[in-house]
């Protein structure tokens, strides 16, 4: 009886504090106008994503060839592209195109990122250097570069983009996660857990990490931005998304050359860009505030 | 009830020679004090004792098993420790129940539930602790949680690094009450960092007096009152002590 008694209770009482933590997190990022719009911007693309097929009037690949390039009207929201596709259907599955990009990077770039960081911060010496400069390497190239020369030498399709910006985003997420373990390393609570017994690996994955994750996240969050930035920079010069794909970045690649005569073909998967890379970023500026050390004392 | 001995540690951080060939042997059952003031290489017994520091010369035989020789996971079992700072020793994002849990499910100890209650009820910390974060806990409940997680792997030996010394004097005394009581119910050998002779003389049967990485004097307690210490700086430093009790008082 003893012991379901302390079951309930600690599902009773843990449970809440996690969700009061995430509430309380949510609720100041709304507090703040910038972060709000962040929110806003993000919970928007999901939605949007989600609920594409029912968003959009048309199909993002019907080819309409007597409706070509025509200005925003109200049976095209945003006007029609060189082959007569409805540019808001597009947009509104280009969404969904942009966010599997992000989800996929990220999950692809936080784990690794922050195992390289841990593992080195933690062990020091030889393996640090190994490590190190490993990351080095991949830091001193410029990413757009190293990421153009991984889709060429692959070939040029969304995966292999999502692939090519995985590999040049994690140094900075490792570089961060070590400097962040190095502080913690010789912390008492790391000793005690040595003098407990803990492995290595124990005690990364289960002091380390989630010391780190705050920061991890909001650098993650931050560089949401670049990795729009990057795929769509990718698609528009041919080696992100084929056509007849609707992302954002080749929508402009494409449109570029109807620029003079129609502006809604760049104008609008643009701004579209425009908008949720800043969102993110001031997203994570928010975060940044939210999950500092002296806000948590609040929870 | 195991006794400790230390026989010629010697480690150098660099250049500097930290401990030099240091040898004590403290009786089981005994609560043996280091003093010495602050870079006097107190701690880095502790430290060293414990293998937290791999790089030193000499052995340490706790029960007569050398700890280099024995197993990782048997040394916990029988040595922990207690750290100065309980705001650094407990991890900000564990609770009293993961911190006491831990160590329980590194070594495969059955019956968590009932052993982290009885290790929280020792130390006088009631049983709905267990669901707090470090941070809703005061300087000297945290150092409670700190040393119910050192007994909870019911070791034989325990280093004090200074247990009190992060704490107001009226904890301080709840802190040392309650290790002196342990002491009495379980037979724990204290091996205890301070450098405060008034807790060395309110805990410690026996104390050493440090300089630089060298033991100046190993002396019994009532040295502190009767002023029996033969070495120069034991004699300075307990007078000094002595003084600056009375201008305080």
């Amino acid at each position: 009886m003893d012991q379901s008694q302390s079951l309930s209770s600690q599902t009773g009482r843990t449970r809440p504090q996690w969700m009061q933590a995430s509430l309380n997190i949510v609720t100041y990022l709304a507090r703040k106008p910038t972060s709000a719009f962040g929110l806003v911007v993000l919970a928007l693309l999901i939605l949007v994503a989600l609920t594409a097929p029912i968003l959009a009037p048309h199909s993002p690949y019907a080819q309409d060839l007597q409706n070509t390039l025509q200005p925003p009207s109200m049976g095209h929201l945003f006007g029609t592209d060189e082959l007569g596709r409805d540019i808001f259907s597009r947009l509104v599955y280009g969404a969904r195109i942009t966010l599997t990009i992000i989800f996929l990077v990220t999950i692809v770039v936080g784990p690794i990122g922050l195992f390289v960081g841990t593992v080195a911060g933690y062990f020091g010496g030889r393996v640090d250097m190994i490590l190190m400069r490993i990351t080095d390497i991949f830091l001193s190239f410029p990413s757009l570069i190293l990421s153009l020369a991984f889709v060429a030498a692959l070939g040029p399709s969304l995966n292999n983009a999502i692939i090519a910006i995985s590999l040049t985003a994690w140094p900075p997420i490792a570089r961060l996660a070590r400097a962040e373990t190095m502080t913690f390393r010789s912390a008492d609570y790391i000793a005690a857990a040595r003098l407990q017994g803990a492995s290595p690996a124990r005690i990364i994955w289960r002091s380390i990490v989630p010391m780190c994750l705050p920061s991890v996240l909001i650098r993650l969050t931050l560089n949401m931005a670049t990795v729009i930035l990057t795929a769509a920079g990718l698609g528009f010069l041919g080696l992100g998304a084929q056509p007849p794909m609707p992302e954002w970045g080749a929508m402009i690649a494409t449109g570029r050359r109807y620029m003079i005569d129609s502006w809604w073909l760049v104008t609008f998967p643009g701004l579209a860009i425009l908008c949720v890379s800043l969102a993110f970023n001031l997203l994570g500026d928010g975060l940044r505030d939210a999950l500092d050390p002296k806000q948590m004392n609040r929870r | 009830m195991k006794p400790v001995v230390i026989q010629d540690m010697t480690i150098r951080f660099g250049g500097t020679t930290v401990l030099n060939d240091v040898s004590l042997s403290v009786a089981s059952g005994e609560c043996f004090g280091l003093v010495g003031e602050s870079g006097s290489g107190k701690s880095t017994i502790l430290r060293c004792a414990s293998m937290l520091y791999k790089g030193w010369t000499g052995d340490v035989l706790i029960g007569g098993q050398s700890v280099r020789s024995m197993d990782p996971m048997e040394r916990c079992r029988v040595l922990q420790m207690v750290f100065q700072d309980p705001y650094g020793s407990l991890h900000p994002r564990h609770s009293v129940r993961t911190v006491l849990a831990e160590p329980l499910r590194i070594h495969g100890i059955g019956e968590q539930e009932a052993r982290m209650r009885q290790a929280l009820i020792d130390v006088g910390l009631p049983v709905e602790f267990l669901d707090r974060y470090p941070h809703q806990l005061s300087g000297g409940q945290r150092q409670r949680v700190a040393i119910a997680r050192a007994l909870i792997l019911e070791p034989d030996v325990l280093f004090l690094d200074e247990p009190t010394s992060a704490l107001d004097v009226s904890v301080q005394a709840e802190i040392l009450n309650l290790l002196q009581r342990l002491r009495d119910e379980k037979g724990f050998t204290y091996l205890m960092v301070s450098h405060d002779l008034a807790v060395i003389d309110h805990m410690c049967d026996r104390f050493a007096v440090m300089k630089t990485g060298d033991i100046v004097e190993v002396l019994p307690r009532d040295a502190i009152l009767d002023g029996t210490a033969k070495a120069p700086y034991a004699q300075e430093l307990i007078g000094a002590s002595l003084t600056y009790e009375q201008a305080a008082m």
